[in-house]
């Protein structure tokens, strides 16, 4: 590598959105311990700022992959170059975009509840953010691998070291069952990227083996037996990342140990990796048994979305509640990802951003409550909208984009999801659009119990209205909420060509999948 | 000049966030009301001038920016004024304005006076959205706008619990009606996407193009009418989705009056009109739609009879009407549906108004036992009032008269049983109607005073609260020359109006036009055979109830306990979903967690076996050791033999 490369890697997009938090955590070991908050704010504040010129970079109707950098790494695996290949496209713009908004929100708020070893948490969470970032850029396959098993650790750290009494458990659990998951992928990557050199009876190499995304999805695709079992190594390792129906257990452990900042990145971000790893991996490498799986795994999604909302409807703590829900809404963007219409898929990839941020909020709103009362249990509040009238408006905010009235952004997810199926499969949407119905239930039981009835219990009648600090935090969440609601087309026009050539090459290979 | 059609929402959002700013703290309370005023008095006045200026049988679209887009599907914020949505649209700025200038006094000493009228604005805007959007998503948007308001307006008091039933509380009963509604909606959206999927367009214009071009078969109709009306029954408290209106009457009564009564639930009713292409397509839907109509007239009147509370009573009395308006939906009369919508909105909402009035004077009491005697207390509010009831018992000249009866005539006109049982229905409905109406006003104004006039000090309420009481029972009394019946010659002029909009049935034989002669004379008796023995029998107190109601103990336990609807939905509905996922929370604890918990349990286990291979004693690797190499050997010798 020239020094013009690496400078370029490390300086140009999109390698600084990856290499500035990391320098960033680098840097926090050798500040002092009370500046880590600080300095936090604005590393992740600068990443921000670095990454809001690829929204006017990667414009609407924008196609391929902008701001590339693809040069070599470290050599040769298995006969194929790994090199550093990292780009962003319609797919990966808004994720990148979510991620590196809602970081520096989470630090802000992050003092509220991190009373302990506060440099570490700061080291951990840019660290996370390097990951989170370079796993959404990735399209070289073993970039990729690197990027995702890197995100484990750190999370793995904020749960287990700032986390509740069960925290061990919790940590524990979700590193291993998607540690697990992962394996299995890794194995299929490994198959996919020997399988990419074709040989011809002489001897002659006719095509070279790469592991770079978008050069495999070009390619036909491979013969029907290795093909299945890959698409469902992935498609495992993504299901249990998301989650899907039956792979979800670990979610709930997870959030109601979580630190309120672990839940909101695992919530906000960490879970869309594996819808995101759906479009970008299963859809174009594996585009026949995509559509072959396509309504079983709709199927699953389906069982998520009510089991989900049903689940969250039996839960007495505020905390657990939202975590299943979550199951609930990501069971809506698997519905979408795999119902193989452009209106079906672009309206998951905007529930992905919508659920970040409404999930967010509300891993947030619950955190605010839980450090004034140190308890999340529903059936101890009643009647605070009395105390706290602008923590009831944010949470009736969040609560509202969550079960998607139209006017915030959840509508507009859910009604695409919805609609995009149904051109497919009509049966499939009829069984989703009664999850509209259960979220309602749920979601206004909570804000009931919560907010409204009478002020009875004397320890909430001391409770203080959230501070301007925590304000900072949900207004531009609130923001965006109805931003996307009321005018989405900045963000779908951007989405636009990506999601439909991937829609097109599932579609073209398999006459099944319709539309 | 068109583009001012935004207004109409814009101005009373606009009016909302002022509105909550203030509550915020940016200038005093009360400037809100002023702020919430201009802003709905101006929308009203530019309906106005829109509605006066526009070509008669004109439909005029105004475009706005692209909302969701994908493939070739697009929905966009445009607006549409056509006779119908303009007629909608002055009901609903106009009562919408009186009700405000009425919430000034009403709310006067409330806290949240501010709030009150940001949500207030907020429903308004919403509402227009839902009169004015040019395509069914943008009417979908303001449907559930609609609902959010009245949700939270119901909710407004939501830390107030005594008075009300436990399951009944402000807070709950506003989640009840947004539940409730959300299973309405589930047959919207599901209507809309059969819609969008077909026609690949939710504007109006081009699905009237189509449904016209014999794209829109006889099947898909079907279903598309159905799942629409299924929405309707939602919003529009009908069969079997109108329970939650009864008790949305937790909120504060200017709510129910503009919300529950007037507007937002005669939305359905638009909705059906606005999508009469689709169902003079479906005889079938409309035969349903007119059924559910014809059945929740007859139940909710029945129920209302026995009711003690005037709140109560004008709820049922709200939705019995709103079943009279899906009746002549479903006879495809739409017009007259509209028609009685409109006076209907002047006469309920005066009643509405009327009864806020009596509570305001009588702090806040509901029981109409313990009233009596208010008529020389409030003079203004029992004239108006007495309009109000005229209008509603369906008394001529009294407006409800003449739109109730189009809608019975247009009925009974087909001829054929199905429909003369309809209109029977119809007609003892509007002898309950006439008679509770006046039970009504006798027991709250006449008869001697049932309260102690020491302790309760009634008296009239401001002019702010007055004004609004005497232009609805201006519009209440005369509202109903707008739409003379055919007899009385072509002076009809709100139908042919409303019909430039909506679509028609094929004239098929029937009644003639003769006989609608007879048909307002029995009109008019069945008002009178309700009126005089609700006034004769109750206007020197209850004490006839109460003795009818021993008598008749099954039938009046039946009607006062409302039939136990919400008693058997508890039952058979709610309690069931509950018990399910309580049992789903536990199904995933033990079978699901503990499946992956297992095979990890099991992983652990077998590692722990292996485990026990390097117990760190040399002897045993060496064994294991010697055994390794002899399986070698073994496999190596079988080859070399071979």
């Amino acid at each position: 590598m020239s020094t013009a490369d690496i400078l370029t890697l490390l300086f140009g997009m999109p390698g600084i959105l990856v290499f500035l938090p990391l320098l960033g955590a680098i840097g926090i070991l050798m500040a002092p311990p009370k500046w880590a908050f600080r300095w936090t704010v604005a590393v992740t504040l600068a990443v921000f700022a670095f990454s809001v010129p690829a929204w006017f970079g990667y414009g609407p109707g924008a196609s391929g992959v902008a701001y590339e950098v693809n040069l070599p790494w470290f050599g040769h695996i298995l006969g194929v170059e790994v090199r550093f290949h990292m780009g962003i496209d319609g797919l990966s713009l808004l994720l990148v975009l979510l991620t590196t908004f809602l970081s520096p929100l989470v630090v802000i708020a992050a003092p509220g509840h991190i009373r302990k070893r506060e440099r570490e948490f700061c080291f951990w969470m840019l660290l996370m953010e390097a990951g989170m970032i370079g796993t959404f850029l990735a399209l070289d396959l073993f970039l990729f691998y690197v990027f995702w098993e890197l995100m484990l650790v750190p999370l793995y750290f904020l749960i287990g070291i700032w986390g509740g009494p069960r925290r061990i458990y919790a940590a524990v659990k979700f590193f291993l069952y998607t540690l697990a998951g992962s394996l299995l992928m890794l194995g299929a990557i490994i198959y996919l990227v020997l399988q990419s050199t074709v040989i011809g009876p002489d001897g002659q190499v006719l095509q070279h083996g790469t592991a770079q995304v978008l050069e495999l999805a070009s390619r036909s695709p491979l013969a029907w037996t290795p093909q299945v079992l890959c698409f469902l190594a992935f498609t495992l390792s993504f299901a249990i990342k998301v989650p899907l129906f039956p792979f979800h257990t670990w979610l709930p452990d997870a959030h109601v140990e979580a630190p309120t900042s672990g839940s909101v990145i695992l919530a906000g971000v960490l879970l869309k990796m594996g819808t995101y790893g759906m479009l970008r991996f299963c859809a174009p490498l594996f585009p026949e048994a995509f559509a072959y799986f396509a309504p079983w795994i709709m199927g699953l999604a389906l069982v998520g979305i009510v089991y989900g909302a049903l689940l969250a409807w039996a839960q007495e703590d505020m905390k657990k509640l939202v975590a299943y829900s979550s199951i609930s809404h990501l069971g809506f963007v698997v519905l979408g990802t795999f119902a193989l219409t452009t209106m079906a898929m672009k309206g998951s990839l905007l529930q992905m951003v919508n659920h970040g941020l409404s999930t967010g909020a509300l891993f947030l709103l619950v955190g605010m409550v839980y450090e004034r009362r140190h308890t999340r249990m529903i059936a101890e509040f009643g009647g605070i909208a009395r105390v706290m009238p602008v923590y009831a408006f944010f949470l009736m905010v969040a609560t509202l984009a969550a079960i998607g009235l139209p006017g915030t952004n959840g509508f507009v997810g859910e009604f695409m999801i919805l609609l995009g199926t149904f051109e497919s499969r009509p049966v499939f949407a009829v069984v989703g659009a009664s999850g509209v119905v259960l979220g309602a239930l749920y979601m206004l039981s909570m804000v009931r119990r919560v907010l409204f009835g009478p002020l009875d219990k004397p320890a909430n009648k001391e409770l203080r209205d959230i501070t301007w600090r925590e304000r900072g935090v949900l207004i531009p969440i609130a923001a965006l909420i109805f931003w996307i609601g009321v005018y989405p087309s900045p963000f779908l026009d951007r989405m636009d060509k990506t999601l439909r050539k991937i829609q097109q090459r599932v579609v073209s290979i398999h006459p099944s999948g319709r539309k | 000049m068109e583009k001012l059609l935004f207004l109409i929402p814009l101005l009373p959002l606009a009016g909302a966030a002022l509105s909550g700013a203030i509550h915020a703290g940016l200038a005093p309370r009360k400037s809100a009301g002023v702020v919430a005023n201009l802003a709905v008095w101006g929308a009203f006045a530019l309906a106005l001038s829109l509605f006066l200026g526009l070509d008669p049988g004109g439909v005029m679209i105004v475009r706005g920016f692209t909302w969701i887009q994908a493939g070739s599907f697009r929905a966009a914020f445009d607006l549409r004024l056509d006779s119908l949505s303009a007629v909608m649209i002055l009901v609903v700025t106009g009562v919408s304005a009186l009700i405000h200038l009425y919430s000034v006094g009403y709310m006067a000493h409330d806290e949240g006076f501010a709030k009150f009228f940001a949500y207030l604005n907020l429903f308004v805007f919403a509402m227009s959205l839902l009169v004015l959007g040019a395509n069914m998503l943008l009417m979908f948007v303001g449907w559930e706008g609609v609902g959010l308001m009245s949700y939270l307006l119901i909710g407004f008091w939501y830390d107030r619990e005594e008075g009300f039933a436990p399951e009944a509380t402000p807070a709950r009963a506003g989640q009840k009606a947004f539940i409730v509604n959300r299973i309405g909606d589930f047959g919207f959206l599901l209507g809309l996407f059969l819609l969008a999927t077909h026609f690949g367009s939710l504007d109006y214009g081009v699905l009237k193009a189509k449904a016209a071009s014999g794209a829109l078969t006889p099947g898909l109709a079907l279903a598309v009418g159905l799942l629409l009306f299924l929405g309707a029954t939602g919003k529009s408290a009908q069969i079997p989705l109108y329970i939650w209106l009864p008790d949305a009457m937790a909120g504060p009564t200017p709510v129910s009056a503009l919300i529950h009564a007037a507007t937002m639930v005669t939305a359905g009713v638009y909705m059906v009109s606005r999508c009469s292409f689709i169902y003079v397509h479906a005889p079938i839907a409309l035969g349903v739609v007119a059924l559910v109509g014809g059945l929740t007239a007859t139940l909710a009147a029945a129920i209302a009879v026995t009711q003690r509370d005037i709140k109560k009573v004008l709820a049922y009395s709200t939705v019995s009407q709103l079943g009279y308006m899906f009746l002549g939906c479903g006879a495809g009369a739409f017009s007259a549906a509209v028609f009685h919508l409109t006076t209907h909105a002047f006469f309920k909402a005066l009643l509405f108004l009327g009864a806020g009035s009596v509570m305001h004077a009588m702090h806040d009491e509901l029981d109409m036992l313990k009233m009596g005697g208010l008529k020389k207390y409030m003079p203004i509010t029992y004239l108006t009032f007495l309009a109000g009831a005229f209008s509603l018992a369906g008394m001529p000249p009294f407006s409800g008269f003449f739109s109730k009866d189009e809608i019975l005539w247009q009925t009974v006109r087909f001829g054929d049983p199905f429909h003369v049982a309809l209109y029977a229905l119809g007609a003892l409905t509007a002898v309950f109607t006439a008679f509770y109406t006046f039970r009504m006003v006798s027991l709250t104004f006449l008869g001697k005073e049932r309260f102690d006039p020491g302790q309760v000090h009634p008296h009239e309420s401001p002019p702010t609260m007055t004004i609004p009481l005497v232009v609805l029972a201006i519009l209440a009394t005369v509202g109903g020359f707008l739409g003379l019946p055919h007899v009385f010659g072509h002076l009809n002029l709100i139908g042919p109006f409303v019909e430039r909009s909506t679509a028609a049935l094929e004239e098929s034989g029937g009644l003639g036009h003769g006989a609608e002669w007879i048909f307002l004379l029995v009109g008019v008796g069945c008002a009178l055979l309700g009126i005089l023995p609700g006034w004769a029998l109750y206007k020197a107190g209850p004490g006839w109830g109460e003795r009818m109601a021993r008598r008749l103990h099954p039938l009046y336990i039946l009607s006062y306990g409302k039939f136990f609807v919400d008693e058997i939905y508890a039952f058979l509905v709610v309690a069931p979903l509950r018990l399910f996922s309580v049992a789903c929370a536990l199904f995933d604890q033990a079978v699901v967690d503990g499946l992956v918990n297992g095979t990890a349990r099991r992983c652990d286990e077998a590692g722990g076996a292996v485990n026990k291979v390097q117990d760190g004693k040399v002897s045993t690797y060496a064994a294991w050791f010697a055994a390794g190499a002899l399986v070698l050997g073994i496999i190596v010798l079988v080859g070399v033999l071979r």
